[in-house]
């Protein structure tokens, strides 16, 4: 088996020749993300406010960590962003669409093509393969299912996991882990990358390699999200803002 | 912090194909379901035997309960589906009645349908004792007391006896009043008598009569087993019996419906309804209700078995729910909408139901050929049943998942990841 810096050189420059070709696939566009006084409240006796009038707005490509106190609001806002939750107040549009006016089941719609994420904890399906769990990202879009075996292993080969796509996550470590559930979340024709916490079960050498990978991601044009308590990874990102108490408010990058 | 931006939109042009109403494939939905159900294969097992214990009671209790009917049926053919016996009514004037003509025997044979006929008769011999005339064994045999029966001749093939020695009486010896008789088996052993074939005779009172035959066995009748038996025409004269008690029918197969209608009239023109016929109830319907009463009993038993399979398959769907709250928040962020995960759970219930019902299918259909075998019976089963039955099992694993399946679906996608992988 290749060194592990190798097989990362080698992913890189993988990356490179698919990042070409999803700047192809996507015309520019202002802002991907677009909040206006978003607030989200919880309970009503009292009312506890996890975010409170947030406006925010995220160019396409670009990345943006939000880094905070744990209970400042920063995963509720996440949540949001990734149509998992619908705020309280304001107004939410993503790649213009007003988020807040969907069903239920048109915002699923909108989760499986348009929004990928990244889970500290991996997130993987322990029973299902590799190549299996990065297939699961295509099987609710309602798309043929036809080239989707090759879909997933383009998009393991983007992060440099082709080789195990036949394996088992819980034979994985937890940074090749962390590649499976991006090749995961990249899949596909993505606009966003939502990350939470992406790198809190790495080593500091898996975090540069996912810091790499998402350089690389960003070339190709993915919007990149990423909660995070971890200063190198904050620090990676084209902005940072910083939540206390569910508001925002912007740090020099 | 927020740079001039466009007024929001609901939609944008290029946007709006992501939103249209998805559906997941088929083999897709099958293909999650089956991997859930793959990953917990012990338990899984575990839950289908309920609903194949279920499904297995009930194929194999309508199964052998068919079976047996069809087994009763045949045996109930052999025998009693053949008999018709014609007496007085109570209007007739009940066992006492003199409805019976003397040549019942004739006009019951010229029925189309009778096999064999004959009457017969309760001979008062006003407390005569029957005695042996001892031959053999001069210390055995005693005066005793002895049912005296008066028959037809063609009485002993319609009640299916078999002679061990000597002959019947016929005819002749009824017109003649011959003093003659045949012995039950019963009554031939009281008197100390196995044999025939020196003229031996016994006492009835102070008569003698010729010993002509001794009955082995009777199939009807069994009371002649312990009787002495003597022609008609000489109860009428010697004992002066009135008419025939009753008159014995064996009947073809099937014709016993024809005969119960046809023998009244036969034997009483006049008045049909001077005279009441037992007959077997029709097969068909003995059948039917040997079939209903085992099933009754079983079905019940198979019922509570499939019950408890469903509880046991809602039970684990619904703690497989409750455990897999991490994997249905991920398939949310997946973009799986509500009804996805109802559809997924409910294809794994349905599955393990139907899972069940093709292993209880088959092991209940094993059942009825090896109980068939082991009684040389002929197994007997309706097609839709083993086809039926997965689709039952199928059924109840789809009712049994409906309430995990809604609760699965009406979980929020933050509180699932929440939970956790």
């Amino acid at each position: 088996m290749r060194p592990a810096a190798e097989r990362r050189r080698a992913g890189g420059r993988r990356v490179s020749a698919a990042s070409n070709a999803l700047r192809r696939r996507r015309p520019w566009k202002s802002w991907v993300i677009e909040l206006r006084e978003v607030g989200r409240t919880f309970g009503a006796d009292p009312p506890v406010v996890a975010v409170d009038g947030v406006d925010l707005t995220v160019r396409r490509g670009t990345s943006l960590a939000i880094v905070g106190p744990s209970g400042s609001g920063k995963t509720t806002l996440l949540n949001i962003l990734g149509c998992l939750d619908r705020p309280s107040s304001g107004t939410y549009c993503l790649e213009g669409i007003d988020v807040g006016a969907l069903s239920d089941d048109e915002r699923a719609a909108l989760r499986a093509h348009r929004i990928g994420f990244v889970f500290q904890s991996f997130n993987l399906l322990g029973h299902r393969t590799v190549a299996e769990n990065v297939m699961l990202a295509e099987a609710y879009r309602g798309l043929p299912r036809q080239g989707r075996a090759t879909r997933a292993l383009e998009a393991l080969r983007q992060v440099g996991m082709e080789d195990h796509a036949h394996h088992l996550p819980p034979k994985l470590s937890g940074g090749e882990q962390q590649r499976v559930a991006i090749a995961r979340a990249i899949v596909g024709d993505h606009s966003l990358l939502l990350c939470d916490e992406p790198t809190g079960s790495l080593d500091s050498l898996n975090t540069e390699a996912l810091l790499a990978l998402f350089d690389e991601l960003g070339e190709a044009g993915l919007t990149r999200v990423t909660v995070t308590h971890d200063e190198q990874v904050a620090a990676h990102a084209d902005r940072r803002v910083r939540m206390i108490d569910g508001r925002m408010t912007e740090e020099d990058a | 912090m927020t740079p001039r931006s466009p007024p929001p939109r609901r939609r944008s042009g290029d946007t709006d194909v992501d939103l249209v109403h998805r559906r997941m494939h088929l083999r897709d939905l099958v293909a999650e379901a089956g991997a859930g159900l793959l990953a917990r294969p012990a338990r899984v097992a575990l839950t289908v035997l309920g609903t194949v214990i279920g499904i297995g009671a009930l194929v194999a209790t309508l199964g052998l309960s068919k079976t047996a009917g069809n087994q009763i049926v045949g045996r109930f053919d052999a025998v009693s589906a053949t008999d018709v016996v014609v007496s007085p009514s109570i209007r007739g004037g009940g066992a006492g009645g003199t409805v019976l003509p003397w040549d019942g025997e004739a006009r019951l044979r010229r029925l189309n349908g009778v096999v064999a006929a004959g009457t017969l008769s309760d001979v008062d011999v006003h407390g005569a004792l029957v005695s042996s005339i001892p031959v053999t064994d001069p210390a055995a045999a005693g005066a005793v007391q002895l049912p005296m029966k008066a028959a037809s001749p063609g009485l002993f093939r319609a009640v299916r006896a078999r002679l061990s020695a000597g002959r019947y009486f016929d005819a002749g010896h009824s017109s003649h009043a011959d003093r003659a008789l045949v012995l039950g088996a019963g009554a031939a052993r009281r008197l100390g008598i196995d044999r025939v074939d020196q003229q031996q005779a016994v006492f009835v009172g102070d008569r003698l009569y010729a010993v002509i035959g001794l009955l082995g066995s009777v199939e009807r009748q069994l009371s002649l087993r312990g009787a002495a038996i003597v022609p008609e025409g000489t109860a009428r004269q010697e004992f002066g019996l009135q008419a025939p008690g009753l008159a014995q029918i064996e009947t073809r197969l099937g014709a016993v419906e024809l005969i119960r209608r046809q023998a009244p009239v036969a034997l009483s023109p006049r008045d049909p309804g001077l005279l009441k016929v037992a007959a077997p109830p029709d097969p068909r319907l003995l059948k039917q209700a040997v079939e209903s009463d085992l099933n009754a009993l079983f079905l019940l038993l198979g019922g509570v078995s499939l019950l408890v399979g469903a509880i046991g398959i809602a039970n684990v769907t619904l703690v497989s729910v409750l455990e897999r709250v991490g994997e249905i928040g991920l398939r949310r962020s997946l973009g799986a909408g509500r009804r996805h995960i109802c559809a997924q759970f409910l294809v794994e219930s349905t599955g393990m139901g139907l899972a069940g019902g093709l292993i209880g299918a088959s092991l209940g259909t094993l059942v009825i050929v090896a109980v068939s075998a082991i009684n040389t019976w002929t197994p007997v089963l309706d097609p839709w049943v083993p086809l039926g039955a997965p689709l039952l099992g199928a059924l109840v694993g789809l009712v049994s998942g409906t309430y995990p399946a809604l609760r699965a679906a009406s979980l929020e996608p933050v509180e699932a990841l929440r939970a956790g992988m």
